[in-house]
């Protein structure tokens, strides 16, 4: 199979500015009126600060990127904030995702997250962007605990026709991933995507379960190199810095998916959490739909925050 | 819970002890902390700027009395403030009525359906016999997931065929509670995003089809600075009557329930506090604001101890915190009692200044230490386990010889022990001079 590929699509630019609309209704027109002028004073700066903690950046970063855009000389203000926050994000290179560990090894997909973040409703998205790509996707339904999390998770198996590996409630998660990678070998899968109950990563045993699970992978395909998926509900404030590193420390972090982001929160949160974790976020959730789900652009992020046409950034 | 925010807290006006009187610089440091501290629990900019600026003005000059410092004088304030926000408005929950109706609504993934079974679960040890109603026709599998919880609980649930919609889902329930005997229905409606103006329809169409008696919005703690929108634009929609606060046994420190009680005047009546349909508490807010402050939380600890042990332990229990008489015997009993009665986060937050041993006791009973813990303090003697003071390396060689342990696990406990008295002794020491806190019947 090709492996599917993730880069910044252009196309998926405009979605997210329709998607942001409520977000820069608001703070964009602030800022932008905030910084109209050449040489803000120091009052505008709080504003654009407290706007920029209004947006979920935490405090300490808000104040931290308005300093760096405060002693820029080289542009404008509003430029000079819009890159300065563009500059918390790695770039991006378009590599392959998830990675493919070798000719016939299917490629593993751990998805994690704390409760209600809309962890399987992200992997119905990427299953189905998957199997439109030709690959052959197996679910793994290793959420054996909360209540029907296995019914809803087969019922978008069969709306996206994939198969999906399952026990009963109540059963070790790592069983079923056990079975998963057991049969996803046996048919050829490509993908395999595994779903996992919602934790907060606070409680130790849950954390251990899951890199119990990732262990559990190795076991079977040594080769294997799972990515982990850490999904990431976007109108989390500043709590979600303490979860992606938590579950960072417990099963290492590969990438994160925002959801929610047409909501009218703004997601700032994710500024922070790339920076301090180093882990990529390189998904968004923008509604409902099984297309709804798009690659994360940093240029195009920013700049929905600002409602300009992205012509900000590198 | 909230432990971050009573750190911070702590810290700001530690630097305050020891002066004689409320200065303006004394008030300005401690000012700009608890602001970053607020905003860092994710409280909305507005109502923090507001919260600052009351508390500022009434700490500048304030009086200050015998045996007081300036930082107690602040903390008290703080303390007021913090109750005044989260006891705003109404908090009596009403479910009276022929059947009562309770609708549950909130964004995707906050805890409603949880939060339903939790609410239905409290009906019932209340005398009455609630229904529960799976009205979210969209999410997949979103009706049998009520309909396990239901079943788990032995409380009936209503649900319709695919297709039906949600007002007639709401109407059809309440005409098959009158008809079964069941005297509250509980709505569980439909996640959605406030922007969502189809789905803001239905809730308006509920709403007129069976004027809930209550209609408690669900709000996650980890909400952040949307929190006050998200509120506003359910409010707008529908009477909402009353906040249920989840998911507040993680670390998150809950700042949208200050924020949204601010803005909207709108009370918190419930607080999830763990993923077991037994966790969930009703809300108080002056423990809530001392719980903020580090101030712990004794009497709902003996409340919830109370549901476990008959009313004789509970006062043994309360007598021991307060005298520190805590021997490695109790630790033990204390450690099976807790498993006893659920996850131990949510009791040992409301343990005063128990933070850093008993979250290491939490995560030692989520290892399955327990059964360590147990062989090493059974192996101990009598007169080490009143005092393990005396323990000395060859008494602490032969408890591990006799547990099966190691050497090690015996120190770390023996260790963690002590810490835990030291804390407690400091907490007593400290809580004789707060003359002006409201600590509950038991101070």
């Amino acid at each position: 199979m090709t492996a599917p590929e993730r880069g910044a699509a252009a196309p998926d630019r405009i979605l997210l500015q329709n998607a942001l609309k409520p977000t820069r209704q608001g703070f964009a027109e602030r800022v932008k009126s905030l910084l109209g002028s050449d040489h803000p004073a120091d009052e505008t700066w709080e504003e654009v600060e407290e706007a920029l903690i209004s947006a979920d950046l935490g405090a300490e970063l808000a104040i931290e990127v308005c300093d760096r855009a405060r002693a820029r000389t080289d542009v404008g203000p509003q430029k000079a904030l819009q890159l300065e926050l563009l500059q918390l994000f790695a770039e991006r290179k378009p590599v392959p995702w998830p990675r493919i560990p070798g000719p016939g090894i299917p490629a593993v997909i751990l998805v994690v997250g704390v409760n209600g973040t809309g962890k399987t409703t992200t992997i119905a998205k990427l299953a189905y962007r998957f199997k439109s790509l030709g690959a052959k996707v197996l679910l793994a339904a290793a959420d054996t605990f909360r209540a029907a999390a296995i019914e809803q998770i087969s019922s978008w198996a069969e709306r996206i026709d994939v198969p999906v590996i399952s026990h009963a409630a109540g059963a070790d998660p790592s069983a079923v991933v056990f079975d998963a990678m057991d049969a996803a070998v046996a048919r050829g899968m490509d993908v395999v995507i595994i779903d996992t109950a919602g934790r907060l990563h606070t409680k130790a045993n849950l954390m251990e379960e899951l890199a119990k699970i990732r262990r559990t992978i190795g076991k079977r395909i040594p080769e294997a190199r799972p990515e982990v998926l850490f999904v990431l509900d976007a109108t989390t404030g500043q709590n979600g810095l303490l979860q992606a590193k938590a579950f960072n420390d417990s099963s290492g972090l590969t990438a994160i998916a925002l959801t929610k982001l047409d909501s009218t929160a703004k997601g700032g949160v994710a500024f922070a959490i790339e920076r301090s974790t180093d882990v990529p976020v390189l998904f968004v959730g923008l509604g409902e739909k099984l297309t709804d789900l798009r690659d994360f652009d940093p240029n195009a992020f920013v700049a929905a925050l600002f409602a300009l046409d992205g012509s900000a950034g590198s | 819970m909230f432990d971050a925010l009573s750190d911070r807290l702590r810290l700001a006006l530690s630097g305050l002890s020891g002066h004689g009187r409320v200065s303006e610089e004394d008030v300005d440091v401690a000012m700009r902390e608890i602001r970053l501290a607020l905003l860092e629990a994710d409280v909305n900019y507005k109502v923090v700027k507001d919260f600052v600026r009351r508390v500022r003005e009434r700490a500048i000059g304030a009086q200050v009395v015998e045996s007081v410092n300036a930082g107690q004088i602040v903390v008290k304030i703080v303390h007021e403030e913090l109750t005044a926000i989260l006891g705003a408005g109404d908090r009596t929950f009403r479910f009276d009525g022929s059947p009562a109706v309770i609708a549950m609504v909130g964004l995707q993934g906050s805890g409603k359906t949880t939060s339903s079974a939790k609410l239905a679960r409290w009906i019932v040890r209340q005398g009455r016999q609630p229904l529960l109603v799976a009205a979210d026709p969209y999410r997949p599998a979103a009706v049998e997931q009520l309909i396990t919880l239901g079943k788990s609980l032995d409380i009936p649930v209503y649900s319709a065929p695919a297709g039906t919609r949600v007002v007639d889902i709401a109407s059809g329930a309440v005409a098959h509670a009158r008809g079964s005997g069941r005297d509250v229905v509980i709505l569980d409606t439909a996640g959605r995003l406030q922007m969502d103006e189809a789905l803001m329809g239905e809730i308006r169409e509920v709403h007129a089809a069976v004027s809930p008696t209550e209609t408690l919005l669900v709000v996650d703690a980890m909400v952040g600075q949307e929190a006050v929108s998200v509120a506003e634009a359910f409010h707008a929609n529908t009477p909402v009557s009353g906040l249920v606060l989840t998911k507040i046994d993680g670390d998150a420190r809950g700042g949208a329930a200050l924020s949204i009680s601010a803005v909207s005047g709108l009370a918190v009546k419930f607080m999830g506090t763990g993923e077991k349909t037994d966790a969930l508490e009703v809300f108080h807010p002056d423990r809530l604001a001392g719980r903020i402050l580090g101030m712990g939380d004794v009497v709902s600890l003996v409340e919830r101890a109370q549901e476990t042990y008959d009313a004789k332990e509970a006062e043994k229990l309360a007598e021991k915190l307060k005298k520190n008489a805590f021997t490695l015997d109790d630790f033990l009993e204390q450690m099976q009692q807790v498993k006893k009665m659920g996850p131990l986060g949510s009791i040992i937050d409301m343990i005063p200044g128990l933070g850093g041993a008993a979250k290491q006791a939490q995560q030692a009973i989520d290892r399955g230490e327990l059964a360590h813990v147990e062989a090493i303090i059974s192996s101990m003697t009598r007169a080490e386990r009143a005092d393990p003071g005396i323990l000395n390396a060859s008494r602490r060689r032969r408890i591990a010889r006799g547990s099966g342990t190691s050497l090690p696990e015996v120190n770390r406990l023996v260790k963690q022990f002590g810490e835990m008295q030291r804390v407690m002794k400091m907490m007593r020491g400290r809580g004789g001079k707060f003359p002006g806190m409201p600590m509950g019947p038991l101070s």
